[in-house]
């Protein structure tokens, strides 16, 4: 089966500094991935590589066969990759639910000036979104804060809303940028669970950023190891966590 | 849950509708029995002029979050667009209304058009780089409309950056901009009620704006402008959205105030960056983003010079001062603690629960 992701020979520099070099990937449709490192190793560059907030020096991005380099942010989540990030950012003054259908955006249309004069598209669509949206939310149990400000929810449901916003995009593809940062064993296991039931009932390919060996072991199938912006490992979960240089650089025994 | 979300935000509307319902009605009634002076009668146009800006000027500062100092240029292309537009065709439109009506739209769009020219280099600045740029074009559009000579004779139209003699106009032609002395002659259609009715279409075009999929956009922009644009918003174009539609209603508000005057001069005074700091001043103290609190702000503070009048001297002194007290009153964290706890519906409740 062709890989929904594909980079090859992925590189950028900042200045005199390499912060990722000849980075390759490739990942199924359905699978869970995991991206693990060291601080500084390059994880959330990667990312933003991905997604178009920088543009690479050099490499090439596929996704699902469809050359994506050096488009914009905006475009690129239109391709279908979506994203969550590492310092949480929601719509703060925005309810929950409003955050979600600022997600729904590109999916649900009227016209501006259907919106200013009230017109029946408006209603229709409106009430449309606010349906799909109780959906994604529902999925996070986080309906019953809908009308709460993003702000005022407490940390973990505000990582959840944040994965139910990128996933209103629709996307392809969904990058968790340390999910699980901040949260208690507890909160982490729901939390694997709610990954593993986004994967099985959206049909969603996820690529994750963690810190977090248990949840890394508990639900990633393959994982890449990074250091220093350079792949030290790659293949199946169990046999990366085992290899004695990925113990050394990075679980530090 | 959801209902009452929605029982929410129509109800909150519909309060600032019947507020400005409600005072048209009692001013009507009061002019009519002869209550008011004709002194606070004249003050009634200007009144609706600045209820338009403050809240236009909140949709830029509140709503996109971008601040910006250059309303009254806005207000400025407005007003001469229209005035000017009222000017040409005093003869050829006779009926009053229809003519104002048609000033009305095309001030707005011409503030539109130049709001949207102004917006697209400078809303890439944020911060207070944006505010030092609007306040520049501010400045330069009101500086161009003094130095703006356009005349009009059986030939067409004549313009000119020197004099009005360099316009060359022959015998039957007529000078419409005169540079410095802006435009006299025009026609007095502005009255409270058009006023009125202008500050209510305002509202809905805002607050319908606001909560629909653009206004939606526009916010999660000011919320944050990664996020927003990691989940296919277009940031370029919403903001530029916010911003020409606030100018257009600033250009909306200009024709109102043109339409007032007998001649209309781009001075410091009316179009100068003191007046945009005014507007800036009605939002602030009204609550940025609060689209209520923009109309009863800039209802107090341009009624307060006037109400102050009385002491001469020492008017302005009070003025400021009340403004500081007003601002602290609204805005420190105990004050408002306190009226909390002494607020109406607290109290309500608390007799309620005694039963």
């Amino acid at each position: 089966m062709a890989a929904l992701l594909e980079v090859k020979n992925l590189g950028i520099s900042f200045g005199g500094l390499r912060a990722v070099d000849d980075f390759e990937i490739s990942i199924k449709k359905g699978q869970l991935y995991g991206l693990i490192g060291p601080n500084g190793a390059g994880k959330t560059t990667i990312f933003n590589l991905l997604t178009g907030v920088y543009k690479p020096s050099e490499g090439v991005i596929m996704l699902d066969g469809e050359n994506i380099t050096g488009l914009k942010t905006i475009e690129i989540n239109k391709a279908g990759i979506a994203r969550t990030f590492q310092n949480i950012r929601l719509f703060k003054d925005l309810s929950v639910i409003d955050n979600v259908k600022a997600g729904l955006h590109n999916h649900y249309k009227y016209t501006t000036l259907e919106g200013v004069l009230r017109l029946p598209s408006y209603f229709k669509t409106e009430k449309a979104m606010t349906q799909r949206a109780m959906e994604l939310l529902k999925v996070f149990e986080l309906d019953q804060e809908a009308e709460y400000l993003a702000a005022n929810l407490p940390y973990g449901k505000q990582r959840k809303l944040e994965i139910a916003r990128a996933l209103a995009t629709e996307p392809k593809l969904l990058l968790l940028d340390e999910p699980a940062a901040g949260m208690n064993p507890n909160e982490t296991m729901e939390l694997m669970e709610t990954i593993r039931f986004v994967r099985d009932n959206f049909d969603m390919t996820i690529l994750l950023i963690e810190h977090d060996m248990k949840l890394v072991s508990g639900i990633c199938e393959e994982l890449t190891v990074l250091n220093f912006g350079r792949i030290l490992a790659q293949g199946e979960t169990a046999g990366v966590l085992n290899d004695p240089q990925v113990i050394t650089a990075y679980l530090g025994e | 849950m959801k209902k009452m979300k929605i029982n929410k935000k129509t109800k909150d509307n519909i309060i600032t509708y019947g507020i400005v319902l409600v005072a048209y009605i009692v001013m009507e009634l009061l002019i009519n029995t002869g209550h008011i002076s004709s002194l606070m009668q004249g003050l009634l146009v200007p009144l609706c002029v600045y209820v338009i800006l403050a809240v236009s000027l909140n949709l830029t500062v509140g709503i996109l979050g971008e601040l910006s100092l250059g309303h009254a240029g806005f207000m400025c292309v407005g007003a001469f667009t229209g005035a000017f537009f009222s000017k040409c065709t005093q003869n050829a439109i006779p009926a009053d209304l229809l003519r104002f009506i048609l000033a009305i739209i095309i001030g707005a769009i011409a503030a539109g058009i130049v709001g949207f020219l102004i917006g697209m280099p400078v809303l890439r600045l944020r911060g207070d780089y944006l505010a030092i740029v609007t306040l520049a074009f501010g400045e330069i559009i009101k500086n161009i409309i003094n130095v703006l000579y356009v005349g009009k004779d059986s030939d067409g139209f004549h313009f000119s950056l020197k004099d009005s003699l360099s316009l060359g106009l022959k015998e039957d032609g007529e000078v419409i901009i005169n540079g410095a002395q802006g435009i006299t002659g025009t026609p007095k259609d502005s009255t409270f009620t058009i006023g009125i009715i202008l500050i209510v279409l305002t509202l809905i075009i805002v607050l319908n704006l606001i909560h629909s999929r653009d206004g939606r956009a526009i916010m999660s922009i000011r919320d944050n402008l990664i996020a927003a644009e990691s989940i296919g918003i277009n940031i370029t174009k919403y903001k530029l959205m916010a911003f020409s539609v606030s100018a257009a209603l600033a250009g909306m508000a200009g024709v109102l105030y043109a339409h007032n005057l007998n001649s209309l001069m781009a001075t410091p005074k009316n179009f100068g960056y003191n007046m945009s700091i005014m507007i800036l001043v009605f939002v602030v103290l009204g609550g940025i983003g609060n689209i209520r609190g923009s109309i009863i702000s800039a209802v107090i503070l341009t009624l307060l010079p006037e109400l102050l009048r009385g002491l001469s001297n020492y008017r302005m002194l009070i003025y400021s001062v009340i403004l500081i007290v007003m601002m602290l009153f609204n805005w420190s964290p105990k004050l408002i603690n306190l009226r909390e706890k002494y607020s109406f519906k607290r109290l309500f409740k608390k007799t309620r629960e005694v039963q």
